[in-house]
């Protein structure tokens, strides 16, 4: 069934009996071609373009929980492409491109709001940083805008621009930038995949893999053993529990990430501004709640809630530029777990076992790479090839010195 | 997270620095024939385990004393808390 305008308004008049479940509930079948570890954004998205733009069919999707249950539906929805090196912002510009066109390509209203982000600027040298940052967008056919305080002043009159210790002298804005509504990603992909045939299946825990001979036959499951031709990983957060049952260390150490939501008002902030001194940033959802949050709490962590001295640091920048957040209560904190890459930056490969993929490390900034993330290794999975714009995200890359490292700061999880 | 510092009692989880894995207290030896892929397991690989975790926090805005903590990843629950050095003596580093 398709969603429309018009069959709004016809079930509207009918009493809203004809809307059926948006996905099927089917049992798992003994053998799948691909079978998909994990059904959040990612592999729901993996899942949708294998089906849609592969042709491939006889696909599952395995989650432990439920879908969207994990880092999708925990994030602070913030989508941008404001990347500097060349591993990275053509793949994040390719994933904004497929944001704008997401919501037909799904027939899914995922709220998708090019509001605009703000990344502020303190000091001359970061001035010079994120003109150069800008200059490495346009060059890869993203938008960038160097904005002066002063038209800084006019759009956003309630920023306080003369903090003594960190004045807002301008800031780098990508205006195609915003949010989207990230529950509704993940279920407008669960949908759009489940109506090309894809198997969803929930409650469904991946224990271990079964491995001869160097290759990878299918998955044991809380459900039993589901053989694949292929097993494509997509399990963020959870990468190095669940990998380790394949034998494999991973580049990885999975942190704790907050997020905080304030009571609703009435719209105050139009767009997404980022703190440039310290680590806050903050938009306004669309119920009306100021959506922030700051650094991760810094220590390899599987507890999904994190501790007060992040919160307290958080609040602090938020007061630093928005003095006006001191009057807001908060509604809800919580935390997410995220599996952060030594150098910041994903992965998106096959591994040394035959027929077992990979993806992961998103660190903090994987929601703005669902759409991209999915296209790419669904184009793994069926060509047997990086797509065009992942091919600096490999395993080997640590070994071989070819780091994307976008802030510099060297293998140290916790710093990226 | 209230860290108990052998030396100085318990202090404040936010007066220090976290590194990682306290296997990094080992430096794999530069002259064996496997040193490459050593160096880069060392480097870059983590067992990132959910569950007890041993682990290097430096003591930044205190006596600047490296610890070796045990906690639990999935409860934040601290268990044990030695010197650095202790552990890397006992554990037979020379230096
Ligand atoms: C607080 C917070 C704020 C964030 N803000 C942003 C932001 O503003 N912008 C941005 O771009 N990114 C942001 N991120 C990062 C982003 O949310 C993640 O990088 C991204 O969602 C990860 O991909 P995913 O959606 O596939 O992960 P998830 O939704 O976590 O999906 C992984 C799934 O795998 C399942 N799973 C795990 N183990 C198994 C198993 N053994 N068997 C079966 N299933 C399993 C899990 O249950 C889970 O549903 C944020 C993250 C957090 C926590």
């Amino acid at each position: 069934m398709s969603y429309s305008g018009f069959r709004v308004i016809k079930e509207a008049l009918t009493g809203h009996r004809g809307w059926g479940p948006a996905w099927r509930t089917p049992e798992p079948k003994s053998d799948y071609d691909y079978v998909i570890i994990g059904g959040g954004g990612h592999g729901l998205a993996t899942a949708h373009y294998l089906a849609k733009e592969f042709g491939q069919s006889r696909i599952a999707v395995i989650e432990k929980g439920w879908i969207g249950g994990g880092n999708v539906g925990r994030n602070t929805t913030i989508i941008r492409s404001n990347y500097l090196l060349d591993g990275n912002e053509p793949f994040y510009e390719f994933s904004l491109k497929l944001w704008e066109g997401l919501e037909q390509d799904l027939n899914y209203n995922a709220m998708v709001s090019q509001r605009g982000i703000l990344n502020l600027i303190h000091s001359d040298a970061q001035r010079d940083a994120f003109t150069r940052r800008g200059n490495a967008m346009i060059l890869n056919g993203a938008d960038a805008d160097l904005m002066t305080t002063e038209q800084i002043q006019k759009r956003y009159p309630f920023l306080n621009v003369n903090n003594a210790r960190f004045p807002i002298k301008g800031g780098l804005a990508q205006h195609r930038g915003g949010t989207v509504r990230h529950d509704a990603v993940a279920w407008g992909y669960a949908r759009a995949a489940d109506r090309r045939g894809v198997d969803i299946i929930q409650n469904c825990e991946v224990t271990g893999f079964r491995i001869e001979n160097g290759k990878c036959l299918g998955v044991e499951t809380s459900r039993g053993f589901i053989g694949a031709k292929k097993v494509a990983a997509c399990v963020a957060g959870s990468s190095g529990r669940l990998m380790e049952k394949a034998g494999m260390r991973l580049p990885i150490e999975s942190h704790v990430l907050q997020a905080f939501v304030s009571e609703g008002l009435k719209p105050v902030l139009p767009g997404v501004i980022t703190f440039g001194a310290g680590h806050f940033y903050c938009s306004q959802s669309d119920k009306g709640g100021l959506v922030f949050g700051g650094d991760i709490d810094g220590y390899n962590s599987y507890a999904q809630r994190g501790n007060l001295p992040v919160v307290e640091d958080v609040c602090e920048g938020g007061m630093a530029i928005f003095p006006m957040l001191g009057r807001v209560r908060l509604l809800r904190m919580w935390g997410g777990i995220m599996d952060m890459s030594m150098d910041g930056s994903p992965i998106i490969d096959r591994t040394h076992i035959d027929g077992l993929y990979f993806n992961g490390g998103w660190c903090y900034g994987g929601f703005k790479a669902t759409p991209a993330s999915g296209f790419a290794y669904a184009h793994l999975l069926a060509t047997g090839r990086p797509h065009e714009t992942a091919t600096a995200y490999r395993f080997d890359r640590f070994e071989k010195g070819r780091m994307i490292d976008e802030k510099g700061m060297g293998n140290q999880p916790n710093l990226h | 997270m209230i860290i108990n510092h052998p030396l100085l009692g318990p202090r404040d989880a936010a007066e220090f620095t976290y590194l990682g894995d306290a296997k990094m207290i080992h430096r794999p030896d530069w002259q064996a024939d496997d040193a490459l892929a050593q160096f880069t397991a060392y480097g870059y690989l983590r067992d990132n385990p959910a569950g007890p975790h041993r682990e290097l926090w430096f003591h930044e805005q205190g006596d600047r004393s490296w610890l070796v903590v045990t906690r639990d990843t999935t409860t934040h629950e601290i268990t044990d808390v030695q010197l650095a050095r202790d552990v890397a003596r006992a554990e037979g580093r020379s230096k």
